[in-house]
């Protein structure tokens, strides 16, 4: 099934006419900068999900609110809809432009409005990189804790549209945890705030609804995050195992002794030997297995939980163990972790990231189902996985100039995901559904559920004019997504893509 | 892989009678008044509407202290559901107010209040991973799971802590739960409030073990808690006298005698912590308690409405009152224009006929 906008399966998408659309923009924003030229909109034809490329109408780079505010009332009143992207490094296609939309590009709104030590608090505009957060913060001792690996590019209204992870979640949470107001713009252009600076705010938890809500509810314009004061220290203990399934038991051992690491990664052989090769970290590349599992806090408790912990990776089986001993060596450590995707991406012209979630007691069970689906696939797959909390992202390693390899590879991959629902778990740990898993919406939930989901954007977006087509299958695409599941379940997977 | 022994004699599956009652409520047009063990009556507006009540529903359908989730059918008594995560040295991080032993995990979702460890630990809608509603239609629904991170789809479950039931049946949540600490220590420090809050703001910005601060009766009442060493150093470091640990759950459970106190109304104060005193004539903010390290004040008084909500507007916050409540004041703030409308249309959408606990947040919704 294609991922791209289908009218059939999608809803209408009727034929724009961008010259009277861009007319009327510039007439009622005439001092905002409106992009129509192929060659100048071809940038934003895709996100960080660069396998799917879509045109857009038109291309808005707003710099104020006011311009904002001016272009969704005219949308609305035209009924164009509006794509919004932050900096266009979401792995889920999310920000997927649509020949029929607008896209909204907020990465001009970069400004960090106020950083309150005194209430630990950071109030930014939604185009600032969620590091810029962090280094803002850095001098009064402060930091904002969600970290994805894209952090150095990525920025914080993308994060709330997502509701972002990383690999400190279990510990510190993921950005619904740690955003504590937003300022929000309708499709209408009412403003509207959500949360509050005290730590609640009376009537529904639209803050919670409006993260990880990809765009389709209204346009973050503001946001305050909570900061948090740095660790004292952090100390990282890297285990090797000859066995997945040990360490995937270890992780387990660590949580049943009282700890809630930090960090606790794990990386299977093809990970962890792409990522020496890329980093050279140190990692021990005859293991099956490594976790890295970090420890931060008070200095005396983290020695005592360094103690505990390696207690627990000798029971556990390790064939290795290693603390690090310097910040620089703690650094090398998770700076293979940190690059095991480009480090894969060495080894192959192209890689596909999974970003499913399973309870962590299935990981032995859903690895080996992962090794069996690459082998009839005939595609390699590299396992990096946030073991702390249960969140995998297998890299499908193909090569896209292939004939039929990338179809092959999203064929895999949708199985993957259709795993993880099986065994109690979701499609999606914190990249977002997007477009990219548009389909498996329709194995994680029931029509009845979908039909909930689409109420609640009526609520906000009666004429489904923000980010159509993303998150939410309609009934058609899961009817359609039904009869070739049940006609292909007798069929060799291999043929699937026929 | 251990998993908890979660059976109980009168774990009991309703769901289906539940939904039932639902439906025939769809189809004859009336409303439901959803209560659990009903100890949160107070907490909000009255419902006109025949009772539904979750209490048969009951019983920890799952858990699993290893992957740090359990998950809880609705009426089970949050009692229950305590002492069976203590037997595995877990618990709520969330310290939910118990109002009597009949409290219901379902009550404390649908009211959304959290303790004294809040301002460090999060709320119970930061737990909560997943829930199971019914919905207007009388169909149960899941959303969220039962697994650490999950974006698929709204946050519908999230959506429902603090909702009052006014969106759909609650019938069963998942949490995260998390580790007991290792040590706790409590201490007692003679204080003036200002001298408190500065020093509160001062720790605030290094990792010290605090998780719970109160400032009343002259005195800042801190509790501390992680590993044996950081909690003896801080311990310490900050001085003061020791406290009982019990004096938190007195402060959670609203047993202190403040709580009990005089007839006046009782007021929530939700305010950004650093908040200073406020402007409210006749009110002397030693006569306060001041939780959450100032974030959330207790006031009991007689006073005009609009000005105490007033004063919490300016200051970014709102205000609560708890009762006794003269039927003129509403219990919770009024919202924003724009976003009561928003309000209305999701009123509108998840519960068109209006079944669910018409009136209890707001008379619009």
């Amino acid at each position: 099934m294609n991922i791209l906008y289908d009218e059939r399966l999608d809803g209408p998408a009727p034929e724009q006419d961008r010259a009277a659309i861009r007319d009327s923009l510039a007439q009622a924003i005439p001092d905002m900068t409106l992009l129509h030229r192929e060659e100048d909109m071809r940038p934003f034809e895709c996100d960080g999900l660069s396998v799917y490329r879509t045109l857009p109408l038109l291309v808005a780079l707003p710099d104020s609110l006011d311009q904002v505010q001016r272009l969704l009332v005219e949308c609305h009143r035209l009924g164009v809809p509006v794509v919004t992207r932050g900096a266009g490094t979401g792995l889920s296609a999310g920000a997927l432009p649509l020949t029929h939309g607008v896209l909204l590009v907020m990465s001009r709104f970069s400004r960090i409005l106020e950083i309150d030590p005194e209430a630990r608090i950071a109030r930014v505009e939604p185009g600032v990189r969620n590091l810029a957060i962090s280094e803002a913060a850095s001098p009064y001792g402060l930091y904002y804790a969600p970290d994805p690996s894209s952090q150095i590019a990525c920025s914080i209204g993308g994060n709330v549209a997502e509701n972002a992870g990383g690999v400190h979640c279990l510990k510190y949470g993921l950005t619904v945890h740690n955003v504590i107001k937003v300022e929000i713009l309708t499709i209408e252009g009412e403003r509207m705030t959500l949360g509050s600076d005290a730590l609640d705010a009376p009537g529904f938890d639209l803050l919670a609804l409006y993260n990880g809500s990809e765009g389709m509810l209204g346009v973050v314009t503001e946001i305050t995050v909570k900061l948090l004061p740095k660790p004292e220290v952090a100390k990282v203990l890297m285990a090797s195992f000859d066995d997945v399934e040990k360490a995937g038991n270890a992780v387990g051992a660590i949580i049943e002794a009282g700890i809630i690491p930090g960090g606790l990664e794990m990386m299977d052989k093809l990970a962890i030997i792409a990522a020496e090769d890329f980093i050279g970290a140190g990692y021990p590349v005859d293991a099956e297995a490594i976790l890295l599992c970090e420890l931060d806090g008070v200095e005396a408790d983290v020695d005592d939980d360094c103690e505990t912990v390696r207690r627990v990776l000798e029971n556990a089986g390790a064939t290795g163990i290693q603390q690090a001993r310097d910040d620089a060596e703690r650094a090398r450590f998770w700076a293979g972790r940190k690059n095991a995707f480009p480090a894969v991406g060495r080894m192959s012209p192209d890689y596909y990231c999974m970003d499913g979630t399973i309870p962590r007691r299935e990981l032995a069970r859903v690895l080996k189902g992962i090794s069996d689906l690459s082998e009839r696939y005939g595609l390699k797959v590299a396992n990096v996985f946030h073991a702390g909390d249960g969140n995998m992202h297998p890299l499908i390693l193909f090569d896209a100039n292939r004939e039929g390899e990338l179809a092959v590879a999203e064929a895999l991959g949708g199985e993957i995901l259709e795993l993880c629902v099986r065994v109690g778990g979701t499609i999606t740990g914190e990249h977002g559904v997007g477009r990219e898993k548009i389909n498996q919406m329709c194995a994680q939930f029931r029509p009845d559920e979908l039909a909930t989901f689409r109420a609640t954007k009526a609520a906000f977006d009666p004429r489904d004019l923000l980010n159509p087509g993303k998150n939410i299958p309609t009934p058609a695409r899961c009817s359609e997504f039904r009869t070739i599941k049940s006609a292909s379940a007798d069929t060799a997977p291999g043929k699937l893509q026929g | 892989m251990t998993m908890a022994n979660t059976t109980h004699l009168t774990d009991h599956d309703a769901s289906a009678a539940l939904a039932e009652r639902i439906r025939q409520a769809g189809s004859e047009g009336t409303s439901l008044r959803i209560v659990g063990g009903d100890t949160r009556f107070f907490y909000g507006r009255e419902v006109a509407g025949e009772v539904l009540s979750t209490r048969e529903h009951r019983g920890i359908r799952f858990y699993d202290p290893v992957e740090l989730v359990v998950s809880v059918r609705a009426g089970t008594p949050l009692s229950e559901l305590e002492a069976t995560l203590a037997k595995h040295g877990q618990m709520l991080p969330f310290e939910p107010p118990r109002y009597g032993e009949v409290s219901t995990v379902g009550g404390m979702v649908a009211t959304g209040l959290s303790g004294p460890r809040r301002p460090w630990a999060g709320s119970v809608r930061d737990f909560v991973l997943g829930a199971r509603v019914i919905n207007h239609e009388g169909i149960e629904q899941r959303f969220g799971g039962e697994v650490m991170k999950n974006v698929a789809g709204y946050d519908l479950s999230r959506l429902m802590v603090g909702a009052q039931g006014t969106l759909g049946l609650i019938t069963e949540v998942s949490f995260k739960v998390l580790p007991m600490p290792g040590a706790t220590r409590s201490l007692h420090l003679e204080l003036p409030l200002d001298e408190a809050r500065q020093r509160l703001a001062e720790w605030g910005r290094e990792p010290l073990p605090i998780s719970a601060a109160a400032w009343l009766d002259g005195a800042l009442h801190l509790r501390l808690e992680g590993g044996p060493s950081s909690v003896a150093a801080t311990r310490a470091r900050i001085g003061g006298d020791d406290l009982e640990n019990d004096f938190w759950a007195a402060l959670r459970d609203q047993r202190l005698a403040f709580f009990r106190a005089g007839q006046a109304p009782l007021w929530r104060l939700s305010l950004p912590h650093r908040t200073p005193a406020l402007d409210l004539p006749g009110i002397d903010e030693s006569h306060m308690i001041h939780d959450w390290a100032g974030a959330q004040r207790w006031l009991r008084a007689e006073l005009d409405a609009e000005a105490v909500r007033r004063a919490c507007q300016t200051a970014g916050g709102h205000a609560t009152c708890y009762g006794p409540r003269p039927t003129a004041i509403e219990p919770f703030a009024p919202l924003p224009e724009v976003l009561m409308k928003y309000h209305r249309n999701l009123k509108a959408q998840l519960d068109p006929k209006g079944i669910f606990n018409p009136g209890r947040l707001y008379a619009a919704l």
